[in-house]
């Protein structure tokens, strides 16, 4: 998967997770949860939909790579090619 | 209008959902009812076919207020327009129905039976009766108030329907993107969503895009004469926060509150919760909050004190455990809708209403009988980061239980100190109703349960 594609399925995520957020002006290494307020339910929705468009399985372990927009690109686009 | 929570005065009529001559089962939705707090789906609280809407789309009536007719079934099928006197019923008003508008029983019941009855907001004369010469039961009660069928009979006049039960979130309808009150509204209305032009971010599918692609616009409606709209956000926020306020100022006033707090260690549950984690798909994972809110549930059936209502100066026990979760909102402010029966559901059921739940707090979408059947509450504050939190009871009922955040903690056991993931456990409670005794017998259940996940 490239960066790009990465960026725009997390995206369509988190506008599925926090209808009506602006997440286009979302900083790449803000900490999601915070800045979006996601608690348990949400950021788990958020990995659900995540690991639906992309296919990818994504474990609890892999969350912490989530955190971000940036790692979060990074962990679904490096996955990929490796 | 029923009374959709302790603190409601008002109602307006959103939408109805039924027009005159539908038939309608008890349980079935019938109207949106805007509150101070959030847009409700208010159910029937009995069975037969709509004889007339009393009070129409916008209009704003003090609880207690009829809002249709309904003719009973059978007999008077032929004859729609002159139901023969006794037959016309109209929904009462739920647990706080006034003296002078009550409706006697058309069968013997016991005064506590009564009792009960007007605290679950049931129409006794639409029970029918178990026990002996049909006379309603404590248990009859009991199951009426536990919830309905699923509804059935709320078919648009035209277009499929796909079945859907409150217990489940709506099936998805295809993949295009949607808010979750849109996919709701498009299963509702029988809408494809793959055909609907979507106007939010990106071209995601909301709730008024269903509703303008639905056959005939809304339910046929018309568009603008018979539309009330929701409060707008600012609106909503100032009449929940006032909500709040009455509600909250009530039960301090009221309630001689009493707290007891523990610690629960969590090393065994956060370890069992990732190994069953791992093995299943991400749409099965549980969140820790499932855990802690069943072990709550069965804590609660073990203390049984602690869960039902304060009522007429003494304490009435709820048979069922009917568990408040407290769903903050994105706008501010709190819902505290109940699931139902949660000692009896597996984890994974559990799991699978909590998030129904808040989604559909969320999104304006909850039923009635969630909003005001809830036998004791619970707060999770942990996602937010405190250690604690010491809650406000929500009137009538007399305990509620915290959860701060499940974080390391330095642990002495057997001369050692470890570091190991615990949670701190709070209660506060209604010294009318209990001692302290009896909280702190909670607080240690409740830490035992969460000590054998795998029994949850």
């Amino acid at each position: 998967m490239t960066s790009a594609a990465a960026e725009a399925a997390i995206k369509e995520a988190l506008g599925e997770v926090t209808p009506g957020a602006d997440t286009d002006s979302l900083p790449p290494d803000a900490d999601l949860r915070d800045t979006l307020e996601l608690d348990s339910l949400d950021f788990l929705r958020f990995v659900e939909i995540l690991s639906e468009r992309t296919g990818k399985r994504i474990d609890e372990d892999d969350y912490p790579q989530l955190a971000t927009k940036a790692g979060a690109v990074k962990f679904l686009a490096g996955r990929a090619r490796g | 209008m029923p009374v959709l929570g302790a603190d409601m005065d008002e109602g307006t009529i959103l939408e109805w959902l039924v027009k005159p001559g539908d038939e309608v089962r008890k349980g079935d939705v019938i109207a949106v009812v805007d509150t101070a707090k959030s847009a409700i789906e208010v159910e029937s609280f009995s069975t037969g076919r709509v004889e007339r809407l009393v009070v129409g789309v916008g209009e704003t009536v003090p609880v207690g207020t009829p809002l249709a007719v309904l003719t009973e079934p059978g007999g008077e099928r032929a004859q729609p327009a002159v139901p023969a006197a006794g037959t016309q019923r109209t929904r009462r008003d739920r647990r706080a129905e006034r003296p002078a508008q009550q409706v006697p029983a058309p069968r013997p019941a016991s005064p506590v039976i009564r009792h009960r009855a007007r605290e679950l907001g049931i129409d006794l004369a639409a029970l029918h009766g178990t026990g002996p010469d049909g006379t309603v039961t404590r248990e009859d009660l009991e199951h009426a108030a536990a919830g309905p069928a699923p509804p059935a009979a709320r078919q648009p006049a035209a277009g499929p329907e796909p079945a859907r039960s409150r217990r489940k979130p709506a099936p998805r309808a295809g993949r295009r993107r949607a808010t979750p009150l849109a996919r709701r509204l498009a299963a509702e209305l029988g809408v494809d969503l793959a055909a609907v032009a979507g106007t939010g971010p990106a071209g995601a599918i909301r709730a008024a895009d269903v509703r303008l692609a639905a056959p005939g616009g809304e339910r046929g409606r018309p568009a603008a004469a018979a539309t009330a709209t929701a409060r707008s956000a600012a609106e909503r926020n100032q009449s929940m926060r006032q909500a709040i306020a009455r509600l909250m100022a009530r039960s301090k006033r009221e309630i001689p509150h009493y707290y007891v707090s523990n610690t629960a260690d969590m090393t065994h549950a956060m370890s069992w919760l990732r190994d069953r984690n791992r093995e299943v798909d991400v749409s099965q994972r549980l969140v820790p909050s499932a855990l802690l809110l069943k072990a709550v549930a069965l804590a609660a059936r073990r203390v049984p004190r602690l869960n039902g209502y304060w009522v007429d100066d003494a304490f009435r026990p709820a048979e069922a455990v009917h568990l408040g979760v407290a769903v903050s909102l994105r706008g501010g402010g709190v819902l505290t809708p109940a699931i139902h029966d949660a000692a009896d559901l597996p984890l994974g059921e559990l799991m699978a209403r909590l998030r129904d739940l808040v989604t559909r707090a969320r999104s304006g979408r909850l039923r009635a009988c969630e909003l005001t059947d809830g036998t004791i509450t619970v707060t999770n504050l942990g996602d937010q980061g405190v250690e604690s939190v010491y809650g406000v009871i929500y009137p009538p009922q007399v305990a509620l239980v915290g959860f701060g955040r499940i974080v390391e903690r330095a642990v002495a056991a057997g001369g050692l100190v470890g570091a190991r993931p615990a949670v701190t456990t709070t209660l506060a409670a209604d010294h009318r109703a209990t001692d302290g005794y009896a909280g702190s017998r909670f607080l240690s259940a409740l830490a035992g349960l969460l000590q054998r996940p795998e029994a949850l």
